[in-house]
């Protein structure tokens, strides 16, 4: 359970993360800035209170699995595990894209071992991480004198895929969600990224999704819907889905592309490119003001 | 004559020489595995007995996973299993894996470095009456091109036991390439294999006195896969008129054993590759590039000449498209010319 301290604790440490993010992009001089912006919460929350790891050991056999499928917003997946304690805070912000960098442009572990996938092209994510709930749990079943690896039993270890809702249009995406959904996968949770927008424009208008929770709902998900910046909807949908045992859960996370950044919010504009200078000053001199709250009331 | 060291069948060229599928050996080989180590896991999309993938299945069934019709599904769900430890084994006709999933296979398996093994069945022409859609020629190109895969193509059922049993044992994808029909069993159990490891597997040189071999023409065949039969054939044919012919089996196209075409090449001055695969980017391609580097001679190449197939028998098609034994007997003789 959340209290109102501990959410104060991860909204200051969400505008750190964006912040952080928005310093390696200005520096960086391309990549992504809504997504990232508008999953900031989500990964905060994922890094800082859900996640089981630890990021002096990033191999612990033992940790929860993070797949970000949409490789495209990596800087948050960085900037929130640089501030969780797996990489420097400064060599992000200076390192991000450039050559030979830990922070490749898209996530790769050769680069960046402590990442649990390289990845970029879309709409592979969630068959990944079905893998990974899949192997999870014919691994704990033969660790068991039961050989019943194709039950819905399973341990402790979840395997969350964060996705975009752009990537729903590949059909690799929805191929894993049919398998996942055969299988009962209970050890895995989907957060789609529900931010309206991809490359060309409005997802309405590029490839219509919606109802999107009724697709999900035939290939045998457990669907939530929540407010994807509320940190207690966020807490409470991931503990709702860990309690459905003989179904995968997916979380649509309804969040605002930009977030944050008055300026660069709902705006598919801002889908793919960074900010200059002046506009990243302007996004962090408001970044610093908590959007208008009053600091002292976080701290 | 037979390399001796090599321990093939003794009955090759009899008239009634066993035959099994490729593929057959694949399913054993798997079976073997997954019976060695419990981390080996299988799935497949939606052809089962026919990629031979039902043995395991039915020793392990808890370690099988059916994946439907989705060839993309099916390499991206077996690199997330990899990632948890698993060795998985994937399999599909080598036109759907890894003919329709190769940027999967690129990004989740390869660049993400994860040891995931493709079987791609009903490889090459010889699919036959399933047409054109169905025969993959293209396969070996696809697969060689991607940096960490290992590829592998197996001449006969017992050396595709061998090359699965290996593959569950290395930590990079490996591309194992299997047939459909019945072919001749070229190998024995005690028949050497390493992967990355060429061998000779014919030479005139073997049963020759040195200065009757000076006499003879000298051409090396290098082959994989089921045509080399042919090759061994043809082989055995042109000694008769006085042209020694040394046959390589090429297992692995990548790594490509190297040293051992080199000295082929040295040896002979002039090549002949064989595979049942487009002339482009294939086996043939692999050695050119090697010998244009390290010690350039001619080369003839027998393969698909950037054509699709069409229906019709093995036989008939091998035939039509240049990869039937006169091919191989022509080509090498044009190589003997250009090498004078």
């Amino acid at each position: 359970m959340l209290t109102d301290q501990k959410i104060k604790e991860l909204e200051l440490k969400a505008n750190e993360i964006r912040e952080t993010l928005i310093e390696a992009l200005v520096e960086a001089k391309s990549g992504h800035t809504a997504g990232p912006l508008g999953m900031a919460d989500i990964f905060t929350a994922l890094y800082f209170h859900i996640l089981k790891h630890d990021p002096m050991h990033p191999d612990w056999p033992e940790r929860d699995r993070l797949v970000l499928s949409n490789g495209h917003i990596c800087p948050v997946l960085y900037s929130a595990m640089a501030h969780a304690g797996y990489a420097d805070v400064d060599e992000f912000k200076k390192t991000l894209r450039k050559f030979g960098s830990k922070f490749q442009g898209h996530p790769h572990r050769d680069f960046f071992p402590a990442l649990e996938t390289s990845s970029g092209p879309l709409g592979s994510g969630l068959s990944q991480a079905t893998g990974m709930a899949l192997a999870e749990r014919i691994n704990y079943n033969q660790g068991r004198t039961l050989d019943q690896g194709k039950g819905s039993t399973f341990g402790d270890k979840f395997i969350y895929c964060l996705m975009s809702d752009g990537e729903l249009d590949c059909g690799n995406s929805w191929e894993g969600a049919m398998l996942a959904g055969k299988e009962k996968l209970g050890n895995l949770i989907a957060i789609v990224d529900r931010n309206n927008i991809q490359i060309d424009g409005f997802t309405e208008d590029i490839m219509p999704l919606e109802p999107l929770s009724d697709k999900w709902q035939a290939w045998n998900w457990h669907v939530q819907e929540i407010d994807g910046h509320d940190f207690r909807a966020i807490d409470e949908a991931v503990n709702r889905a860990k309690a459905v045992f003989d179904q995968p859960s997916v979380i649509i996370a309804r969040t605002i592309p930009g977030k944050g950044v008055k300026e660069f919010e709902r705006k598919y504009e801002w889908h793919g490119k960074p900010p200059n200078k002046e506009e990243a000053e302007m996004a962090l001199a408001e970044l610093r003001t908590l959007g208008g709250k009053i600091r002292s009331e976080h701290e | 004559m037979l390399n001796p060291n090599q321990k093939l069948n003794s009955k090759l060229f009899d008239s009634g020489v066993e035959q099994a599928p490729i593929r057959k050996g694949f399913g054993e080989g798997l079976l073997a595995a997954g019976e060695a180590d419990e981390r080996v896991v299988g799935l497949c999309a939606d052809l089962t007995e026919s990629t031979q993938m039902h043995l395991f299945k039915n020793k392990f069934p808890n370690r099988f996973i059916e994946i439907g019709v989705a060839e993309q599904n099916l390499a991206t769900v077996a690199s997330g299993m990899a990632a948890m430890g698993k060795i998985p084994f994937i399999t599909s006709y080598a036109m759907f894996s890894p003919g329709r999933n190769w940027e999967q296979i690129r990004t989740t398996i390869c660049y993400n470095d994860r040891p995931v093994k493709i079987a791609g069945s009903h490889a090459g022409i010889s699919v036959g009456p399933d047409g054109g859609t169905h025969q993959a020629v293209e396969d070996i190109a696809i697969m060689r091109v991607m940096p960490r895969m290992v590829v592998i193509s197996p001449c006969d059922a017992i050396e595709a036991k061998k090359a699965t049993i290996a593959a569950a044992k290395t930590n990079t994808p490996v591309y194992i390439r299997l047939a459909r029909e019945k072919t001749p069993i070229i190998t024995t159990l005690d028949t050497p294999f390493e992967i990355g490891k060429a061998e000779v597997f014919y030479s005139s040189r073997f049963d020759l006195k040195s200065e009757e071999r000076l006499n003879l023409g000298s051409v090396g065949i290098i082959a994989t896969g089921a045509l080399l039969y042919k090759a061994l054939k043809v082989a055995r044919e042109l000694e008769k008129e006085k042209i020694g012919v040394t046959v390589l089996n090429i297992a692995t196209i990548k790594p490509l054993d190297e040293k051992a075409i080199v000295k082929l090449a040295k040896e002979t001055k002039a090549l002949v590759t064989v595979e049942e695969h487009q002339i482009h980017g294939g086996l043939g391609s692999a050695v050119a590039e090697a010998l244009a580097r390290e010690y350039p001679v001619p080369v003839e190449f027998i393969g698909v000449r950037d054509l699709f197939g069409q229906s019709g028998s093995p036989e008939q098609l091998l035939e039509h498209y240049g990869m039937g034994e006169k091919h191989i007997y022509d080509a090498v003789r044009k190589v003997l010319k250009r090498k004078a």
